[in-house]
């Protein structure tokens, strides 16, 4: 086996278009596990830990720019304000140990179904880019078309992930995870909320309940539209319980969930409308007691 | 086979504590530092020059038939050595802890998923694993056996094991069956006189012993044909019992050292890869050592049984039992292991602590195609407790009782009868104990204007806000016996040497004792100390060359090496004090030892012991024996069959997310009762570590197995409590002598695991008032029942 460590971000894509079927490892959270199972026999690994830049992060106000191995225990020191929903997310990745060395690229890497990252980035609105690479140029791939399948992303072969771009919140974002003990578990299923009052959407992401991370579209269409048509951007008036209810019942209709060793089919499709009712009613209520002391 | 080049042995030798560190004082631990700071040497850190590594390929089908194995291209892998089936076994096939049912590698057929088919060494291990990987297997797929119904009906399913391959009793895939009637048994007239009568069915899932030291050994060969094995393991001795047939070895040349040890909890009471490795040393010549993977440690030990068990209890108005009728269905999986003593505990504890007229018992171990299941913390009793635990509260709501006093109203106290007809001859505090528990402060209620979501279920997973918690309590008590019942006679062994080193009395404690974990080492040092009067005091690394020590297990080390200690420790201080009477023609009658003198209460120190020692030592051996148990008749289950009884009584606090069903356990009270605290902080840490091991059984641990295939073999998926998982344990503890016991002790460590699991689940029924028959609770369970 191979081990490769470029120095820089040029060598690393180069070192990846040489040897496409290089193994990147960050963190190694995920990878190192499965080389102990015998998951994977790489011919050749791509250590990125050398590339420093990987692990830095900029906020031009609108948007941060987060690079691919930012642990996550600085996403929760350092970007809780621009980030809430995906520091929230952080905040339930296994222990402290993961949480210091484990980052987005890698959960992007992995793109398991039951990666905590991906309801908080879907959540985070359509803008959400991952910043792919290769040495025949950078795409931006919206969140949205970045997962394809059980653990398989739209990633090329001769692709590195760089960087995601995630707008700063506008409005409040929650994230809850089911999980059968009280830490360092991973999700039975999970869920990722976040008003975006500017442009008057909200944003879902269901984790752990489909062959993919997925947004839950039609839940999200009928909040905006009540959102709208009841003026309740701009009343932050309490949304009753029937809006409440709908929301969780049409999250709940979104999921694909299956029966398996963490949990059933039936309790995952209940534990996400209660999730949703209840991370609904938390962002709202911040949110109206902005408008409140607003106005 | 000079013991320098072999690393990792070092652990346990040097505790220098002063004599205040004698018995009823808490010094540390000499591991304790060591495993916290990563330093300590566990058995898969052993190194050894020109070694080879082994390993096993694995069944990966729960029954079938073998048509051939193919080793041709495994031999052909460069730095492979060795490639073995159980054609190269040089002895007996079979090995067993009570019945010699195992194959040491498959013969023909595989029983269970993960079965050792054959071996390799190899000079890396991953050279090995791929070596295996090589071994073709032609299998012919069989339907496994693996419902009680399946089992039970061997005319349709089949057989496991073959009639007339049993080596026991064994029929028709019932590996072991007790039964039991006391007093007028379980009759229509006996159910008659009861006011009320509840029944219920309770299931408990399959528990792991999840030590986190893989399975691991070093295998060297000797100069003189033995084989010395360095191993974690519970019982030196028992292993070179079952090695040596297999070996085709007599079995002073198998002699095995224990190398330091990750957590035990009865997984390590069977063999593992001792046998496999010996087999691959012999073969090759060369030391061989083995470490499991995580998964295949999974495979590679024994788990709890799960169990099935029909309770019905019959009470009159005012809350006194009239019967109690059971019928307990034990998973014992494909091979024997420690199931008959499973079912013996079982059947003959499986009531509880409490006083019933009239009892029916009939307790059975299965033999089937799921992983086969052994020795687990308390075992037998623990399955049982759920069920009349379970039975108590639920015929205290029938009676409109309280759950405690009705359960004190039935309690057992010393002079009261078992359901076996042995007589309870030590204090037994059974309903002070729960009285104690529920006089205990509460935790204060949660505290919803300053929310912490690390306090509610889910914690950080911030799935609750205050939403849907719901708060509940409940209360249980076990009971476990100690030591090995029903005619064993599980003595110990241990070698005490007095000398002067550096011009100090230095005490020196040889047993073959397996320290795993519950802090015998020091209990050790402690009991010298005692009892010789001496400040310095070195354990010896244990191994064969001195008796068996028996199981470290049934919560028995203390009580029977340390036993055995203390005998050794008083011939030593007797044939002292004889040398000093002989020379110095001491008259006295109240001469002891102290302060590294040998002193008279009347008249002072009389000589130092270095003096009167000089440059000879003192060095004997002595065996403890407990009293004498006898076999439990196989109809009635009556007998005097065990040494010791231990209780302990439990309050657990919960707060239950009800929408989600997610539970955080608040507080977990433990008030036992240890006849004599040898190190009191010691004691707690048990009693702690018992409760934290019940609480897993009751929220979370389940190995799964569809189909005979176990589904969770990692700690991913079998989960284990954290520390948000564990709440603050406050323990009381009781000291009522036992006056059979040295120094009135009572075994320790599995009477929280017996009785902590049922108070947990009576504390979520407390919380949302479900039924929950089948443990370890899972989020699923408390939601069905509501709108989604
Ligand atoms: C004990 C434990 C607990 C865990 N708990 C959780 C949990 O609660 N929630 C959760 O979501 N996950 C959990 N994980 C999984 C893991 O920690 C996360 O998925 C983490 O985000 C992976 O990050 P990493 O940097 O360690 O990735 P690595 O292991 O280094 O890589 C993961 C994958 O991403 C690829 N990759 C890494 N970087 C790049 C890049 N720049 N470009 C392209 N591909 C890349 C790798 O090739 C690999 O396929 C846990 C893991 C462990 C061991």
């Amino acid at each position: 086996m191979e081990f490769l460590r470029p120095a820089t971000w040029d060598e690393a894509l180069a070192a990846k278009a040489e040897y496409p079927t290089a193994l990147p490892i960050a963190g190694g959270t995920d990878v190192m596990v499965e080389m102990n199972f015998d998951v994977h026999r790489p011919s050749a690994i791509l250590d990125l830990n050398r590339i420093t830049e990987l692990t830095q992060w900029s906020n031009d106000g609108g948007v941060v720019r987060l690079g691919a191995s930012v642990p996550y225990a600085r996403i929760i020191d350092e970007l809780s304000g621009p980030l809430p929903g995906l520091a929230l997310a952080a905040h339930t990745v296994g222990s402290p140990q993961i949480r210091n060395r484990g980052g987005v690229g890698g959960n992007l890497g992995a793109a398991s179904p039951a990666g905590d990252s991906h309801p908080a980035l879907l959540a985070a609105g359509r803008d959400v880019f991952v910043e792919a690479a290769s040495v025949r140029g950078t795409r931006l791939i919206p969140i949205d078309d970045f997962y394809v399948g059980v653990k398989r992303n739209s990633l090329a072969a001769d692709e590195l992930i760089r960087a995601v771009h995630i707008p700063v919140a506008d409005g409040p974002q929650q994230f809850s995870k089911i999980g059968t003990r009280n830490a360092m578990v991973i999700a039975v299923c999970a869920f990722g909320f976040a008003l975006h009052p500017k442009d008057g959407t909200v944003g879902t992401g269901i984790g752990s309940a489909a062959p993919t991370p997925r947004r839950a579209v039609e839940a999200e269409e009928y909040l905006r539209g009540v959102l709208a048509e009841r003026g309740l951007w701009e009343s932050g008036d309490l949304l009753g319980t029937e809006v409440i209810q709908r929301f969780g019942e049409l999250v709940k209709a979104a999921a694909s969930p299956i029966d398996d060793v963490r949990g059933t089919a039936d309790y995952r499709r209940h534990a996400l409308a209660v999730m949703a009712r209840r991370t609904l009613t938390w962002t709202w209520n911040d949110y109206s007691k902005q408008i409140r002391s607003a106005a | 086979m000079s013991a320098r080049t072999i690393q990792g042995q070092k652990n346990l030798q040097n505790i220098n504590q002063a004599s205040k560190d004698g018995i009823g004082g808490s010094p540390l631990r000499p591991d304790g530092n060591l495993k916290v700071k990563g330093e300590f040497a566990y058995s898969s850190d052993m190194w050894h020059e020109d070694m080879l590594w082994g390993t096993a390929l694995r069944s990966p089908h729960p029954r079938a038939t073998i048509l051939s194995v193919d080793i041709s291209e495994a031999l052909k892998v460069p730095g492979v050595y060795a490639v073995l089936t159980h054609q190269d076994i040089p002895g007996s096939k079979y090995y067993g802890l009570e019945i010699q049912d195992q194959p040491a590698l498959a013969i023909d057929k595989v029983r269970y998923h993960g079965e050792a088919i054959a071996l390799v060494a190899a000079d890396h291990p991953e050279t090995a694993r791929r070596a295996v990987k090589k071994i073709k297997v032609e299998y012919e797929v069989l339907t496994p056996i693996v419902t009680e119904e399946q089992c039970l009906d061997p005319g349709t399913y089949g057989y496991v094991h073959e009639p007339h391959e049993y080596k026991s009793h064994a029929y028709g895939n019932i590996c072991h069956e007790q039964r039991l009637v006391s007093g007028l048994g379980v009759t229509d007239e006996v159910r008659a006189l009861a006011d009320v009568i509840v029944s219920g069915d309770y299931e408990v899932g399959m528990q792991d012993q999840a030590f986190l030291g893989p399975e691991s050994g070093l295998a060297v060969p000797a100069e003189d044909g033995g084989i010395d094995l360095y191993v974690a393991t519970q019982w030196l001795h028992v292993d070179r019992e079952q090695m040596a047939p297999v070996l085709d070895l007599p079995e002073e040349k198998v002699r095995l050292t224990l190398a330091g040890v990750g957590g035990a909890f009865g997984g390590r009471e069977d063999i593992s890869m001792q046998i496999h490795a010996c087999l691959l040393a012999q073969h090759t010549g060369k030391p061989v050592k083995i470490v499991y993977a995580r998964d295949e440690s999974f495979y590679g030990h024994v788990h709890r049984h799960p169990a099935r068990m029909h309770y019905e209890h019959g009470a009159t108005r005012d809350g006194k039992l009239v019967f109690a009728d059971c019928r307990i269905v034990l998973d014992g999986g494909a091979y024997a292991s420690a199931s008959p003593a499973v079912v013996g505990n079982a059947a003959s504890l499986g009531h509880g602590p409490y006083v019933i007229p009239n009892v029916k018992m009939h307790a059975i171990a299965l033999y089937s195609n799921n992983p086969s299941c052994g020795a687990m913390r308390g075992f037998g009793a623990v399955q049982a407790a759920f069920g009349y635990e379970s039975q108590m509260d639920k015929l205290a709501a029938e009676l409109g009782l309280d759950p405690v006093e009705l359960r004190q109203l039935n309690t057992m106290s010393e002079g009261d009868y078992m359901p076996t007809g042995q007589q309870i001859d030590s204090p037994a505090p059974v309903a002070d104990l729960l009285r104690r528990a529920k006089e205990m402060p509460l935790p204060p209620p949660l505290d919803t204007a300053h929310l912490d979501v690390r306090q509610l279920p889910g914690a950080l997973s911030n799935t609750s806000h205050g939403e849907g918690i719901v708060r509940g309590v409940g209360y249980s008590v076990g009971i476990k016996n100690v030591g090995f019942s029903e005619g064993f006679d599980d003595y110990s062994t241990a070698r005490v040497r007095l000398e002067v080193i550096g011009g100090e009395p230095v005490a020196m404690v040889h047993t073959a004792m397996a320290e795993v974990g519950q802090g015998g080492v020091t209990v050790h040092a402690q009991i010298a100390r005692t009892e010789l009067g001496v400040e310095q005091v070195t354990i010896h690394p244990a191994n064969t060359e001195v008796g068996s020590a028996g199981s470290t297990s049934a919560s028995r080390q203390t009580y029977m090496t340390g036993g055995a200690v203390k005998l050794a420790a008083e011939a030593v201080k007797r044939a002292l004090i004889e040398k000093g009477r002989r020379r110095y023609g001491w008259t006295h009658d109240d001469i002891t030892l102290a302060g590294g003198k040998v002193v008279s209460a009347r008249s002072g120190a009389l000589v130092s012991m270095v003096d009167l020692l000089g440059d000879e030592a003192i060095d004997l051996t002595r065996e403890h024996h407990h009293r004498p148990t006898v076999p439990f008749d196989k109809e009635t289950g009556q007998g005097f069959g065990h040494v010791q009884y231990t209780f302990c009584a439990n309050r657990a606090v919960v707060d239950v997310d009800v929408e989600l069903g997610l539970v955080k356990v608040v507080e977990l009270t433990a008030v036992q009762d240890v006849g004599k605290a040898l190190n009191p902080l010691s004691v707690v840490g048990q009693i702690q570590g018992g409760c934290t091991q019940a609480l897993g059984l009751a929220v979370m641990e389940e190995i799964i197995v569809r189909d005979g295939k176990v589904r969770n073999a990692s700690f991913t998926d079998y989960l284990i409590p954290t520390i948000l998982d564990t709440p603050p344990i406050p323990v009381e503890i009781l000291e009522l002598p036992d006056p059979h016991a040295p120094y009135g002790l009572r075994g320790v460590g599995e009477a929280p695991t017996v009785s902590a699991t049922p108070s947990i689940v009576a504390a979520i029924r407390n919380a949302t008032g479900l039924a929950l028959n089948r443990i370890p609770v899972r989020p699923e369970h408390l939601t069905t029942e509501l709108p989604g």
